[in-house]
């Protein structure tokens, strides 16, 4: 019999709200099959005595009478980039965290920072009866693309624990994957959600920007940034957004857009959509059985009645350059709030004023990744540079949309891998700032167009001398606020290529 | 493209970054690999492309003045390394 764990979190908080399982015996085994597999090193931080207290109270609503809310007693696992009000917040940065006891710089995720409020998102997981059972490690300050830029030491993923499990969300997708929880948040500025989620087997949304609050995410790039969900289906992901969506008085780019009924829009036909193929996404350094598999998921949905159309998005080959100078440009000016006044690590010299005290904190509390990046968006904001570097990306920019919305204007959505590549082995990029950018080729532009995305599993890599067997995703993209039409297309590519349901990991 | 030692050190300083002198040599390379990347779009033509900040944004929503509940002096000051008298602590920053 399947464990309660490998259910879909429709079917779990359905079995709690029969009272078949209690919300504590769920959270109960969700916590120690975290415990079983601390080796993937996805939590930075178990919040065990706030999660059983969480299933508790929703054991004694049920008990009362009360009604339950979509998630109740569902474990739900959140990255570290999220506020916490009862749990650290260190974004895998030791900037965030009090100084060690030798005073040299900063010490462990459980010195991090104590934010005084929660997330608007995580403050909706908890009003719809969610358990949160912990904070997910990650790229620090969600720059990477293999989680090896985390303060703490990577994660690992649960296909083959040599490799990557992504980045930056990778703790959240390697979580979710194993089923240590069986959904959680993660954040998406490049690809930090379709990515993860693509290399660990599951699916992953990036929202619309706007469609969700970024209230108490801490910010990287900020016109980029989207906070969105991973789940092991489609449907339970539509469960969470719908859920965690929504304007938000807090966050004055969140959109007073209604909320769509993306749960329901799992059980339409795709019959009819139009599905535009980017030949540029299927060029020169794309694993050959990734692009047989995402054809072989596009050849099943138009069996099944969906039209589709080769679609030209002729500035993709620009988008890394565009999104490095962007990003970078956002991040040196969202990371200026570290400075060691308001919160987390603070190195002071006994001799010694203000800049020496910010030079030298910053310095000890960001790693070389941060570094560069703020080095690299100081410097395409600096006098003499500005119009060479990021007036220039901002226009590129404008062109990356425009391709979108000429494809768009013709099609309902878009079919493309999600990463070029399965996923990598640790140490395999690290030493080439570069090399890892590449992996971001195909989630980038849609993260500058601010559209909708989204990764789901469309089938397996054969295991061959050199790797064993590894998940491949497939990436949809939609126009802005159409998450509706990738719920129908997922779970129409779920039904097609996984029929028996999703391929776990090795246990 | 190259990039100097000197450029390195000045952008360092924007920043408020005291790079310990072996990380200096490091950043000089990478930034200079990435600005060598990202100046490929030095072939695009946008000299008639309007610039974009933000995407999907629809509007600036206001809301009426009106004072609401908001962080207590403590719970804003909880996460300081140094407070004082109900603020933030900070080095001096002016001659005596």
């Amino acid at each position: 019999m399947t464990d309660v764990l490998d259910l879909p979190i429709v079917a779990q908080a359905a079995q709690v709200a029969r009272g078949e399982i209690s919300a504590v015996a769920l959270t109960e085994r969700a916590l120690s099959r975290v415990e079983a597999k601390t080796n993937l090193h996805a939590f930075l931080h178990v919040a065990r005595d706030a999660a059983l207290a969480a299933a508790a109270k929703v054991d004694r609503k049920r008990a009362q009478g009360e009604p339950l809310g979509p998630l109740a007693g569902v474990p739900i696992a959140i990255k570290d980039a999220l506020c916490t009000s009862d749990a650290p917040t260190t974004c895998a940065s030791k900037i965030l965290t009090r100084r060690n006891a030798e005073g040299s710089g900063g010490s462990t995720p459980e010195a991090g920072w104590r934010p005084p409020f929660d997330a608007t998102v995580v403050a909706r997981l908890r009003a719809a009866d969610a358990v949160l059972i912990g904070k997910t490690n990650m790229d620090e300050f969600a720059m990477g693309s293999s989680g090896e830029n985390s303060a703490f030491g990577p994660m690992r993923n649960p296909w083959d624990l040599t490799r990557t499990a992504g980045g930056s969300s990778g703790g959240s997708a390697a979580a979710v994957s194993a089923g240590l929880a069986a959904g959680a948040l993660g954040s998406d500025t490049g690809g930090s959600i379709r990515q993860p989620a693509a290399l660990c087997g599951i699916v992953g949304v990036k929202p619309t920007y706007g469609r969700v609050s970024r209230y108490g995410l801490v910010a990287f790039a900020s016109s980029l940034d989207q906070v969105g969900p991973f789940a092991r289906d489609a449907r339970s992901a539509a469960r969470i957004l719908e859920v965690i969506s929504g304007v938000d008085a807090h966050d004055s780019t969140s959109a007073d857009v209604p909320v769509g009924a993306y749960e329901a829009a799992c059980d339409r036909p795709v019959k009819g959509l139009r599905i535009g193929i980017p030949e540029e996404y299927f060029g020169e350094g794309l694993d050959p059985g990734i692009a047989s598999s995402v054809r072989a998921a596009v050849s099943a949905l138009e069996k099944e009645g969906c039209t589709v159309h080769p679609v030209a998005l002729p500035h993709t080959r620009h988008g890394i350059a565009t999104y490095y100078i962007v990003a970078t440009a956002e991040a040196s000016s969202n990371l200026a709030r570290f400075d060691g006044v308001r919160f987390g690590l603070r190195m002071e010299p006994a001799r010694g004023d203000l800049q020496t005290m910010y030079g030298k904190t910053r310095n000890s509390g960001f790693g070389p990744e941060v570094k560069r990046r703020i080095l690299l968006g100081t410097y395409v904001l600096s006098s003499g540079y500005y119009d060479a570097y990021y007036r220039k990306a901002q226009r590129a920019r404008t062109l990356i949309k425009q391709d979108f919305d000429r494809a768009f204007q013709t099609v309902d959505a878009i079919a493309a891998p999600t990463s070029p590549s399965p996923a990598f082995k640790l140490g395999e990029k690290v030493d080439d700032p570069l090399a890892m950018y590449l992996a971001d080729i195909y989630t980038l532009p849609a993260s500058l167009a601010g559209i909708a995305g989204l990764s789901v599993p469309c089938g397996m890599l054969a295991a061959s001398a050199t790797q064993p067997a590894l998940p491949v995703g497939l990436q949809l993209l939609a126009p802005a606020f159409e998450e509706e039409r990738l719920f129908t297309l997922a779970s129409a590519v779920e039904r097609l290529t996984a029929p028996g349901g999703p391929a776990l990991p090795p246990a | 493209m190259a990039i100097t030692r000197e450029t390195v050190l000045h952008v360092a300083k924007l920043a408020r970054l005291e790079l310990e002198d072996s990380e200096i040599d490091r950043m000089q390379k990478d930034l200079g690999n990435i600005l060598e990347y990202v100046n490929s779009l030095a072939e695009l033509d946008t000299a008639s492309v309007a610039e974009t900040t933000q995407v999907a944004v629809l509007g600036a929503p206001l809301r009426p003045d009106q004072v609401e509940p908001s962080l207590s002096n403590e719970a804003a000051l909880s996460g300081a390394p140094r407070s004082v008298s109900g603020g933030f602590a900070v080095p001096a920053f002016v001659e005596e």
